[in-house]
């Protein structure tokens, strides 16, 4: 008679954790950041139907990056779960919290429970009703961070955030904000053209479905004018180069 | 509660209605004894659309009766059903506002489950299923008809549709009123209808129509100056819904006082 195999948790566990990680690495990343009128979402995709933002209730948004079938399914519940509760109690009840707690359990539930994780990261961001932002950060294991100024999704989420932070200011406008966003995003040796980008907004003063997609043309001014300011950094830097290297002549 | 997740085969796709059910939280109707006999409730009552230059109006009077008792003098029958349509309704109040939160609901939930809008012909359809849901009720006394106009932003014109208890839907081609004074303020409209009206033509037209209607059916409310209720007036075109300022209708009706030489 043979012994079951024996794996220690802990291996189970790190395995799992990997395989997800991998899974999301595999995506492009996305940034999240409150801006003057409310928050902002920026993620590249390519698919123009194939969204990674999306609206859940008027004062709540969602985003996800991985599996697309996996948080497509995990946006497609919280947009029910949303509609449900304001149906059944008031448009004012429905808030971002139970729903990040929900995901949460449930994703940490697939983790430990099923034979695969689920290979998303996922966002909840909500804008109170007194107008303050509140971003809840969900990964594929079911931890919940809450934020209040910016989250970053995605593989790469460490060194874009590092990026992002140096960069990053409370109450600047939206197109300060968006240029932050993909600056961070695009590596330097990098380009993008505005049809690759996907991004939206949470905005206070659009009432009372405050989510808003940037249409094409929006997004086009908003991508000319983060390469003009590449351009323009990238000019300065050399600039800076040649005149430090006359000096120490 | 849990994160409603199903089963693809179980799946509600972007169907509210049907989501509500899977839930648990549709209960089928047990009355059955109850007629219209026992059952007191409010009825709301005229509502219309009429058709112009650049959409379509859409207005009701605020009155809610209990039989021969004024029920409520503030009530509001006209609602945006989403950001290029809107809904009126004449019958069972209680009902009649539970039918247009389901719909509103359903609405946004198909926009934002799919990614686009149900085209205008959709919505009328959809309604059409809501109000056919409806007909055990209907039987009981609760009837709840409504009218339903929008800008169809595919065939870039405004359209007007009505309904029957049974759910059948009709597209009209210029205008439709209901309710209990709707006939009344659908001869108004019959008379004085012309193609391709202004902003204030169509308005003063609707103001006509449901200031007849109050004057011929006791169930109607008429202007009220006294506490300052006037009837509900909406455009929709393609900038979208949009709710009259009460200030204009007061003065549309005011005009109508004078030029008819009432005081």
């Amino acid at each position: 008679m043979t012994l079951p195999f024996y794996v220690a948790p802990e291996q189970v566990m790190k395995d799992r954790a990997e395989y997800a990680q991998k899974g999301i690495a595999r995506g492009r990343s996305l940034i999240a950041t409150v801006y003057r009128d409310g928050i902002l979402m920026v993620g590249e995709n390519p698919s123009r139907s194939l969204h990674k933002i999306s609206e859940i209730y008027d004062r709540l948004a969602f985003a996800g990056v991985g599996k697309y079938n996996e948080f497509d399914q995990l946006r497609v519940a919280g947009i029910r779960h949303a509609d449900v509760r304001g149906f059944t109690y008031s448009r004012d009840d429905v808030d971002g919290r139970s729903l990040a707690n929900l995901y949460a359990q449930y994703l940490g539930q697939v983790f430990t429970h099923e034979m695969k994780p689920l290979e998303v990261e996922i966002l909840v961001v909500e804008l109170r009703p007194d107008g303050s932002p509140e971003l809840y950060h969900i990964s594929y294991d079911g931890t919940v961070v809450d934020e209040d100024s910016f989250v970053v999704l995605g593989g790469e989420s460490a060194s874009i955030s590092e990026r992002f932070k140096a960069k990053f200011e409370p109450a600047w406008d939206l197109s300060k904000a968006f240029v932050a966003c993909l600056d961070s995003l695009i590596e330097p040796n990098r380009t993008v053209k505005a049809t690759e980008i996907e991004a939206a907004v949470l905005d206070k003063n659009k009432k009372p479905r405050c989510f808003r997609r940037l249409d094409n043309s929006e997004l086009e001014e908003l991508v000319t004018n983060w390469q003009n300011d590449r351009q323009s950094k990238k000019e300065d830097s050399q600039k800076d180069e040649f005149g430090s290297t006359g000096a120490s002549n | 509660m849990s994160l409603p997740i199903f089963h693809p085969v179980e799946d509600p796709g972007p169907n509210f209605s049907l989501l509500l059910e899977k839930l648990g939280l549709i209960v089928p109707n047990s009355v059955n004894e109850v007629s219209e006999k026992y059952l007191k409730v409010p009825h709301g009552t005229t509502v219309l659309a009429v058709k112009f230059k650049d959409g379509v109006l859409m207005a009701g009077d605020r009155r809610a009766t209990e039989a021969n008792r004024i029920a409520y003098r503030m009530m509001e029958k006209v609602f945006p059903a989403d950001s290029h349509s809107a809904i009126a309704i004449a019958g069972a109040a209680g009902p009649a506002i539970e039918l247009v939160k389901l719909f509103q609901t359903q609405l946004a939930h198909f926009e934002k489950v799919e990614g686009v809008a149900l085209t205008l012909e959709g919505k009328a359809n959809q309604l059409g299923q809501l109000v056919k849901a409806h007909f055990d009720m209907a039987l009981m006394g609760m009837v709840v008809v409504p009218l339903f106009a929008g800008f169809d932003l595919n065939k870039n014109c405004a359209r007007i549709f009505s309904y029957d208890v049974t759910g059948g839907y009709y597209e009209e081609s210029d205008y439709q009123a209901t309710g209990s004074g709707g006939r009344d303020a659908k001869g108004v409209l019959k008379q004085g209808y012309k193609v391709n009206m202004s902003d204030e033509q169509v308005i003063e037209l609707a103001v006509r129509a449901l200031f007849d209607a109050a004057d011929e059916d006791s169930a109607t409310g008429g202007p009220d100056p006294l506490r300052g209720i006037y009837p509900i007036v909406s455009l929709i075109t393609k900038d979208g819904y949009k709710e009259v300022e009460e200030l204009v209708v007061k003065n549309a009706f005011d005009s109508l006082i004078n030029q008819r030489g009432i005081s």
